[in-house]
């Protein structure tokens, strides 16, 4: 197993152009979180040609509705959620400068597409592995759409937080590679 | 007849539910030692072992094991001869539910299926209730994760596919889900009844102890066959291909009708959580 690959946000073309499938990275910075219901709302911002509550540019979206935060810590158990929901938005944010996206599970045809094109990766955090993921999460802060709750737009601190580029900007699917490698008859 | 105030109830379930989701059972951990072992890919095993830590850090700090703290299934032994006296059943244990997820720093996830309104507390609890002999009262707390239950589905087959035809549909549904609902999983199938009792029979075989035979050789036999086959699907741990796509298969047939073949295949994340009470 190769040494996991550390990385900083905002990403820019030539960080990403450097990550391919089945990379380990740890990622230091600020992220943003958001499930469906967030997304939505951002679509509709979007078609009413209105600003989004922050500027996308080469942000990662991390697809989480955390836990209550217990007393004294910044968020509480914080795992990632399955991302083929956003699938119908996330292409329209990948064309507005959206770098990443953190989550689990396939993704359609058409974010890979998008992904391509706009060079733009998905990453997989462990889903399940939210008190071990939450440890990362140094500051959160909700900074849209407090009324959806764990569903809020929060901007996260995080320091080394540990994902697996599932699709890179070659085309690469580390699910589709993955399994062709250890299928068995 | 024995009188238990339905306050007992409200307690237990209070108690199982923030038990269940920050205590994983010590099956599920052994079964996470046996995959270390067994697994052949690097970055497979990697997510064993966060799994493992995971596990730990959830114990020590008292957090939830997983954000999806899941709806809250309760399933009911009722002893009948058992007189409950101080309110009502379901609202006792729906009293629980909210107070388990509001003290035990657990997320909601109830919401309305069209406006997605978050219900706010959690409930309604999803209750099984069952009448037995004796006169206790055995209760069974079961969050249970979307994004496992997703990937469920029940069907009805045609009689003369047979078992093979069965297992085809789940290794079919296995193979769809693919990354989607957290492997390792374990998969819970009912054979049998009628369309609404295959699934639940197939969600009753998932609080089955994870490596336990099961009694009946003909289906332990389907179970060993399933699971070798499941795992060379290759999907592997979190779906970055692997050796091990499943911990178990447990499967529970009951007999049906001379018309049908019903089967329910319920897919549960590796994030394995019931705890259980007997008062």
């Amino acid at each position: 197993m190769a040494e996991a690959k550390r990385i900083k946000t905002p990403l820019t073309d030539d960080v990403v152009g450097e990550l391919h499938i089945g990379d380990r990275l740890l990622i230091t910075g600020v992220i943003y979180t958001g499930r469906d219901a967030a997304h939505k709302r951002l679509i509709e911002l979007i078609d009413e040609g209105e600003e989004l509550p922050f500027d996308i540019k080469g942000q990662i979206i991390y697809y989480v509705g955390p836990t209550p935060a217990k007393p004294g810590k910044p968020i509480g158990s914080a795992g990632p959620t399955t991302s083929g929901r956003m699938d119908t938005y996330s292409p329209k944010l990948i064309e507005r400068g959206l770098k990443g996206m953190i989550g689990k599970g396939m993704r359609s045809q058409q974010v890979k597409d998008a992904m391509r094109k706009y060079k733009a990766i998905y990453l997989g955090a462990t889903g399940g592995a939210a008190a071990l993921l939450a440890k990362s999460i140094k500051k959160a802060e909700v900074i849209a759409y407090e009324d959806l709750g764990p569903e809020a737009i929060r901007r996260l601190e995080v320091e080394d937080f540990p994902v697996t580029v599932i699709n890179d900007i070659y085309g690469g699917d580390l699910y589709e590679e993955g399994a062709a490698k250890y299928r068995r008859q | 007849m024995r009188e238990v105030p339905v306050g007992e109830i409200t307690k237990v379930v209070r108690d199982l539910f923030i038990d269940a989701n920050i205590n994983l059972g010590e099956d599920v951990l052994v079964a996470f030692h046996k995959a270390l072992e067994a697994e052949e890919s690097p970055t497979g095993r990697e997510i064993l072992d966060e799994l493992l830590e995971n596990a730990k850090i959830a114990k020590e700090e008292g957090m939830a094991i997983c954000q999806d703290t899941g709806l809250a299934v309760v399933f009911i032994e009722l002893g009948q001869d058992v007189h409950l006296v101080g309110g009502d059943l379901t609202e006792a244990i729906n009293e629980g539910v909210r107070q388990g997820y509001q003290e035990g720093y657990l997320r909601k996830s109830a919401c309305h299926p069209f406006t997605r309104k978050n219900t706010g507390d959690n409930t309604p609890a999803i209750v099984h209730l069952e009448i037995v002999p004796g006169d206790k009262i055995k209760v069974i707390a079961a969050p249970k994760g979307g994004g496992s239950e997703n990937m469920s589905r029940v069907t009805m087959l045609t009689p003369a596919v047979g078992m093979e035809g069965a297992k085809d549909f789940v290794l079919q549904r296995v193979r769809e889900s693919g990354a989607n609902p957290c492997p390792p999983i374990i998969v819970g199938v009912g054979i049998g009844g009628t369309f609404e009792q295959a699934a639940l029979i197939a969600k009753k075989a998932l609080l089955r102890p994870i490596g336990s035979t099961n009694p009946d050789p003909e289906l332990a036999a389907m179970e060993e066959d399933l699971l070798r086959r499941i795992n060379n699907l290759g999907i592997g741990p979190m779906g970055y291909g692997g050796r091990i796509t499943a911990l178990a298969v447990h499967v529970n047939m009951i007999p049906c009708h001379i018309a049908s073949l019903p089967v329910a295949v319920n897919i549960q994340c590796h994030a394995q959580r019931h705890k259980e009470k007997i008062i």
